[in-house]
């Protein structure tokens, strides 16, 4: 029917008054939402208060963040026993119309990501009085980025899922260039940027196509329809769809070869926000991976399984070879998370429950010690972060030794260093890669992780065997440098304690956090219909 | 009916099309998209989807052309380039032929299609769109039903944009140095 001929049909008949259509909205579980309401409308509260409010609330920025994140954290472990108990409890379901799952699984990194975001705040406060920036919308931003992760986390459709890596990723371009004095800030945002977009309309794309080959956007709908019919449209669409779904989540967590913005990026953004870039990010990335491919797409492993093993395969390898060549420490560290995502992949590629507990283990155990590592590289790194070569470090175990010992404990625990949470991580994805049968695959990360202690012993050394001033050198002029003593505010103080005392605790306990990683991933095998 | 409907809309579609690399000056030519971009909206509402067209004008049209003149605006209008320089090598050609090639691949694509799309099945069943309600009445449907969350994040996603933008457009107090510039006056 034409135009004109629909027009003047509509004309004709009497039209229904719009107000009686009723439209039944579908029901909220609002208790399933609250980490995420309680992490998103704060920080929005946060952010008209303080310019509302400026004098009141000026210096207590940093507290009101982690008052909020902790808030969200709370509840989210309150939910934890009532998802996780099968018994008494509810277990896990799906809310507003089976978009958003509420399971052990997103419940654990919900609690992660409010932990990355604590850690930040608490490195941020000292990071942003000095550099002349306090405000509230970092922390805001903050705030706002970890519900984006939350919502990957939980996400139960790719409509929801990419909405949350938008809203993650967001806040963290900002945030990166947000040292607004600094060239290097600005660039790594605008570097950032560009490629996150790119990396997004990748990952848009392949939405489409997926959606395109199953006639769903929802996971349960999606792994439903592949195990009705796993050649759905010959499978060339899907596995189109499911690469480049693989792209987006590469670029995210920083897998060779989508890595090249990392080490630009984390030396030019500010120390605190690479933390929660390395923790926090890197968290959400691998949930929404782990959720897409390991489960829903769990009848297509053999088909994605290769791919992703190549990838964790370069990632190790490409991480710790490249990461040895670095004199600069923030660029080091860069190569080093790109090598630590390379073993999360391999829990990912086994695409077993194994595999799954110990990503969750490994990402809780590296976004605690790679957030003191940030800290410690905020307090060095001095005014401007001007200092942030190898040489900085020369001699601090002499200068500041509680300071060199916290940040030895941690570069041991990325290591993988026995009584240090580290250890226990990369024994986790190691085993699930053993039991799967990977033996290759797990004498690769063996391999690689063999290569990255020599990037962490190099620090090591540095801090304690190397005299900071050679007495022979410029001509006998000794009184040239004895460096200032790094200044470590309160809060920084605190967030390296605690993230010390975590890694040696899960080091000497791991127990704890592997029966809780245990418990969070049957829960999201088995939550999809 | 419709085939008038077709040929005008068409004919708006190409003339501007032609604008667009006929015009010298950059800011008719962009204003000649707009005419391209309208027809295509006038082409959607013909073919019952009145909310592609709507999305048409508003982004398109609307903000992704003024997105152009602000970057003309910004260049500079008046000035000119020497149309006889090629900064790549060889790209004129190349353009053409990747043209002429996208063509012939859609007459292909269309031609030999045929009437067959019509028959091909519909693998979803969950989006069967009821033929008498208007699609923009569907969709609103489908957004406060099925991806009522997705609605709601997308508010969250607009903030952060906003905050963003707020955040990176604020310039630095006037009497604060950049970092980089005490580093070279100690240098």
């Amino acid at each position: 029917m034409s135009l004109l001929a629909s027009l003047a049909a509509q004309a004709a008949q009497p039209v229904t008054p719009v107000t009686s259509v009723l439209v039944e909205t579908p029901s909220v579980d609002w208790w399933g939402l609250l980490p995420l309401i309680l992490l998103a409308a704060p920080a929005m509260v946060l952010l008209h208060a303080s310019s509302l409010l400026r004098r009141v609330f000026r210096g207590f920025y940093a507290t009101a963040s982690v008052g909020i994140a902790g808030t969200a954290a709370a509840f989210a472990i309150v939910q934890w026993f009532r998802v996780t108990d099968l018994d008494g409890g509810r277990g896990p379901y799906t809310t507003v119309a089976s978009a958003y799952t509420v399971d052990g699984y997103s419940v654990f990194i919900t609690v992660v990501l409010c932990v990355a975001v604590i850690v930040s705040s608490l490195v941020a406060d000292g990071y942003l009085r000095r550099e002349g920036l306090d405000g509230a919308e970092t922390y805001a931003l903050l705030l706002l980025s970890a519900s984006g992760g939350v919502v990957m986390a939980s996400a139960n459709d790719l409509i929801v899922l990419f909405l949350g890596l938008e809203v993650l990723s967001i806040p963290v371009y900002v945030l990166a260039a947000s040292h607004l004095r600094r060239s290097a800030s600005q660039e790594a945002g605008f570097k950032y940027f560009i490629l996150g977009a790119f990396a997004s309309a990748f990952f848009l794309y392949g939405i489409a196509l997926v959606y395109g080959a199953t006639g769903s956007t929802n996971l349960g709908t999606i792994r439903q329809t592949l195990q009705d019919d796993p050649f759905v449209d010959g499978g060339a669409l899907l596995l189109a769809g499911a690469a480049f779904l693989l792209v987006g989540f590469g670029f995210k967590v920083a897998a060779v070869p989508f890595h090249a913005w990392t080490p630009d990026v984390y030396q030019g953004a500010p120390s605190p926000v690479v933390s929660y870039m390395a923790s926090g990010v890197k968290a959400a990335g691998f949930a929404g991976l782990v959720r897409v491919f390991d489960v829903t797409l769990a009848g297509q492993v053999r088909d994605w399984q290769p791919i992703v093993v190549g990838l964790a395969v370069l990632t190790l390898l490409g991480g710790s070879v490249l990461a040895v060549a670095q004199t600069d420490v923030k660029r080091m560290l860069a190569y080093s998370s790109i090598s630590h995502a390379g073993f999360l992949l391999v829990g990912v590629a086994v695409a077993s429950p194994e595999g799954a507990a110990a990503v969750l283990f490994y990402l809780a155990a590296y976004g605690l010690m790679i957030g003191g590592t940030f800290a410690v590289v905020t307090a060095v790194a001095g005014p401007g972060e001007q200092a942030t070569g190898i040489d900085a470090f020369r001699g601090l175990g002499r200068r500041q030794p509680m300071l060199a010992l916290g940040f030895t404990v941690l570069l041991f625990a990325q290591t993988g260093v026995p009584l240090t949470s580290g250890f226990f991580a990369k024994f986790g994805v190691i085993k699930a890669a053993v039991d799967g049968g990977w033996y290759w695959l797990a004498a690769v990360a063996m391999l690689s992780a063999v290569v990255g202690a020599f990037v962490y012993l190099r620090l090591v050394v540095a801090m304690f065997m190397v005299e900071d001033i050679d007495p022979h050198h410029g001509d006998g002029d000794v009184v040239a440098a004895t460096p200032a003593p790094v200044a470590m505010p309160a809060a920084l103080t605190l967030a390296l304690a605690a993230t010390v005392v975590a890694t040696l605790v899960v080091g000497f306990l791991p127990g704890l956090l592997t029966d809780l990683a245990g418990d969070a991933v049957p829960v999201v095998l088995a939550t999809l219909p | 009916m419709e085939f008038v409907v077709f040929l005008i809309a068409g004919a708006i579609v190409v003339g501007g099309a032609i604008g667009v690399l006929a015009f010298a000056n950059p800011v008719h030519a962009a204003l000649s998209l707009v005419a391209t971009l309208f027809g295509v909206a006038v082409l959607f509402v013909a073919q019952n989807a009145q909310f592609l067209a709507a999305v048409q004008v508003i982004v398109y049209a609307g903000a992704i052309v003024v997105l152009f003149l602000f970057v003309i605006m910004l260049l500079g209008v008046d000035r000119s380039d020497d149309l006889r320089v090629e900064p790549i090598v060889g790209q004129r050609p190349l353009a053409l032929l990747a043209g002429v090639g996208v063509l012939a691949a859609s007459l292909v694509a269309v031609l030999s299609a045929g009437g067959s799309t019509a028959t091909r099945t519909v693998r979803s069943t969950a989006v069967a769109i009821p033929t008498e309600e208007p699609d923009v009445t569907s969709l609103g449907r489908l957004l406060f039903t099925d991806h009522v969350l997705a609605l709601e994040i997308t508010a969250i996603l607009l903030t952060v944009a906003v905050v963003g933008a707020v955040v990176l457009a604020r310039r630095p107090g006037r009497d604060e140095p950049s970092v980089e510039a005490d580093v070279e006056a100690e240098a």
